[in-house]
């Protein structure tokens, strides 16, 4: 069985998420459970973003930042794959598109959450980040419909890995396309609260939340990693003893 | 490598979609569309019409998109013709890039060149600015069928694909839609927002070709 | 899996080479350490059940499909037919003809050519109308538009009737003693004459 072996062992993989991944957990159990209790508790409220609901800002822009790195890393991954066919690759991008893709609908939720209250409406069209994360929110679901579709795990695998590659490609010319439209209506642009305008007391709390995000995002990819790894193995074994029976 | 298979796939491609003339009928059903249903639906107030014009072209163009490429990359996968071209001698990419251009031709173009009649139905000034629209439209328009080509090679295997044509198509759609209504409008956007649609397109036109090639492979696979 | 003996010692030229080809269809195998040659003047059948992969194996040998493991070296062109045809609702026999004699850059007699397959009465007329056995000669008759070495036929019988096959049978002849070679997949006692055979 010379190709089935093929399938490069992730013997390291397995070793090392088994206890990275609880670290990870554990990190992010802690940096989120301070975010929010800073976010929540902690720092003053700021009316001009809306009083009290703009303490969602420390889900909400984590959540964005998420939403963007996931799509990369899942476009990387995508890249390595093709290139090198290590299958690792390909678990990795396929594990990646659903959590991305929760943090994505996340980000769009607790954006709206923020919005309605603040100013009015669920839904703002000039918030370039808003859009921005939208569109993400379509790629991503596009991209597991597409493998989905296929017929086979190694047709699944090519197919994703040439949207992801080319969606990888666009998001760069997706994300200056939007921020150059968002930028003509400068009057009702929103929820900006980023960058150094921001005072030192939210900043913390979010860069703390934002690390704890990034961390269970990390950890939940590795935990569904091995569930593929182990549903391949099952599969494959499967397929052995039908052969040989 | 001779340009012969090239040049075959874009004249087959461009005689199956016309067809008889249906092909001709895709785009006018949208211009046409477009044109009575909208006023009907959103009222007639000049001011209001000027403004939702050029979204709704926009509209038109993407959907024609969308529906005549649904079949194009599929029916081949099926009758058997993709595996002759795929052994034709040509790059597939050039192929491929062939047929969409084709397609755009029929269906995209007669849309862009029919945008001045359509603008005049919803209120706007009558000038050399019609003119410079069907460009836009035009340009738009291209980067929209090579992208939503790359879905159509991607789902050519996919029963019913049309609505994962349209996930994979819409956000790859959305900084054409953006720098061509930018365009349109001559906002502060101004003179640069036609020269970025202008790259845009350029870069649709580059870069999708190799991606559906890679996808017409998997799918002949 | 059966190699036949090689009937046709032949030169030392080999028109087409397979070495231990293996295909996974989901996460079975479909087969695997599967090799070939072909010589001019060969006939290599495929012959097996449905399923057993005689045309995946044929689409390894076209390039069309990736093997899991394996290489294929081709030295010259081939043609290609496969199961299905390849041939438009609206495209006639003709036009079927001359697109691919345009694309090939073949300068071919599309009008004689279509007289040997016996196309000539349903010459113009659309694919949708014809029957099984006239779209199978439309697809049989891209062979004559160009001289290749290699023939890739996919049940190349099909649909045929007695004169059809007749008329098949005569090509591959004329084919192999020019010194080309055909691999064909076959179902039943159809089969060329003096060749080898490998069972899937």
């Amino acid at each position: 069985m010379g190709m089935l072996s093929s399938f490069a062992n992730p013997h390291r993989f397995l070793a090392l998420s088994n206890w990275l991944a609880p670290l990870f957990y554990a990190l992010a159990a802690m940096l989120i459970g301070w975010g929010l209790w800073q976010g929540l508790w902690m720092v003053p409220k700021d009316e001009y973003q809306g009083g009290d609901i703009m303490r969602v800002m420390f889900v909400h822009v984590p959540a964005a930042w998420l939403a963007m790195a996931s799509y990369s890393a899942m476009a990387a991954a995508s890249f390595i794959w093709f290139v090198w066919r290590h299958e690792l690759a390909d678990i990795a991008a396929k594990a990646i598109a659903p959590l991305g893709a929760t943090w994505t609908a996340l980000c769009l939720a607790t954006g709206s959450v923020w919005g309605k209250p603040t100013w009015g409406t669920w839904w703002q069209w000039d918030d370039a980040r808003m859009m921005s994360v939208l569109f993400l929110l379509f790629l991503f679901l596009g991209y597991m419909a597409l493998r989905a579709a296929m017929d086979s795990r190694q047709k699944a695998a090519r197919a994703g890995a040439i949207l992801a590659m080319v969606g990888g490609l666009n998001v760069p010319l997706i994300k200056f396309s939007v921020d150059m439209f968002t930028s003509l209506h400068q009057d009702s642009s929103v929820i900006t609260s980023e960058g150094p305008k921001m005072a030192a007391v939210y900043l913390w709390p979010l860069l703390m939340s934002g690390l704890g995000h990034s961390l269970l995002f990390g950890a939940l990819v590795m935990t569904l990693m091995r569930a593929e790894i182990w549903t391949r193995r099952a599969a494959r074994q499967r397929a052995r003893l039908l052969a040989g029976a | 490598m001779s340009p012969a298979p090239i040049l075959a796939a874009f004249r087959q491609a461009l005689s199956e979609a016309w067809a008889g003339g249906a092909g001709a009928l895709l785009p006018l059903g949208f211009f046409a569309g477009a044109a009575v249903l909208v006023p009907l639906g959103i009222g007639t107030e000049p001011g209001m019409l000027r403004a939702v014009g050029p979204g709704i072209l926009w509209v038109s163009l993407a959907l024609s998109s969308l529906v005549t490429l649904e079949r194009i990359f599929q029916a081949d996968v099926e009758d058997g013709a993709l595996d002759l071209w795929l052994q034709a001698g040509a790059p597939v990419s050039a192929i491929a890039a062939a047929k969409t251009f084709a397609h755009w031709l029929t269906a995209g173009l007669p849309l862009a060149l029919m945008s001045p009649v359509l603008a005049l139905m919803f209120q706007a000034e009558a000038g050399a600015d019609l003119l410079t629209g069907a460009l836009i439209y035009g340009l738009g328009g291209l980067a929209f069928f090579f992208w939503g080509g790359v879905g159509a090679a991607l789902s050519a295997t996919v029963r019913r694909g049309g609505l994962l044509i349209a996930l994979i198509a819409l956000p790859l759609y959305v900084p054409t839609a953006i720098f061509g209504s930018m365009a349109m409008s001559g906002a502060a956007g101004g003179d640069s927002a036609p020269l970025f649609l202008a790259a845009s397109t350029l870069f649709a036109l580059a870069l999708a070709p190799f991606a559906m090639a890679a996808a017409l492979r998997l799918a002949a696979d | 899996m059966q190699l036949g003996q090689r009937v046709y010692s032949g030169d030392d030229v080999q028109l087409l080479t397979a070495s231990q080809l293996g295909i996974l269809r989901g996460e079975r195998v479909l087969f695997e350490g599967v090799s070939l040659t072909v010589a001019p003047g060969d006939a290599v059948m495929l012959r097996g059940p449905n399923g057993a992969g005689k045309t995946t194996l044929l689409r390894v040998l076209a390039g069309l499909t990736r093997p899991e493991a394996g290489a294929v070296s081709r030295d010259g062109a081939h043609h290609w037919v496969g199961h299905r045809d390849g041939l438009k609702p609206n495209e006639t026999p003709r036009a079927h003809l001359k697109l691919w004699a345009k694309a090939w850059g073949a300068d071919a007699d599309i009008d004689a050519i279509l007289n040997e397959m016996g196309l000539f009465r349903p010459a113009n007329v659309a694919a949708r109308y014809l029957s099984a056995g006239q779209r199978r000669r439309t697809a049989l008759a891209r062979l004559m538009l160009e001289n290749r070495p290699v023939w890739l036929l996919d049940e190349p019988f099909t649909a045929l009737d007695a004169e059809g096959r007749e008329r098949v049978l005569a090509m591959v002849a004329g084919h192999r003693q020019g010194g080309g070679a055909v691999v064909a997949a076959v179902h039943g006692d159809a089969g060329f004459a003096a060749s080898r055979e490998m069972v899937l």
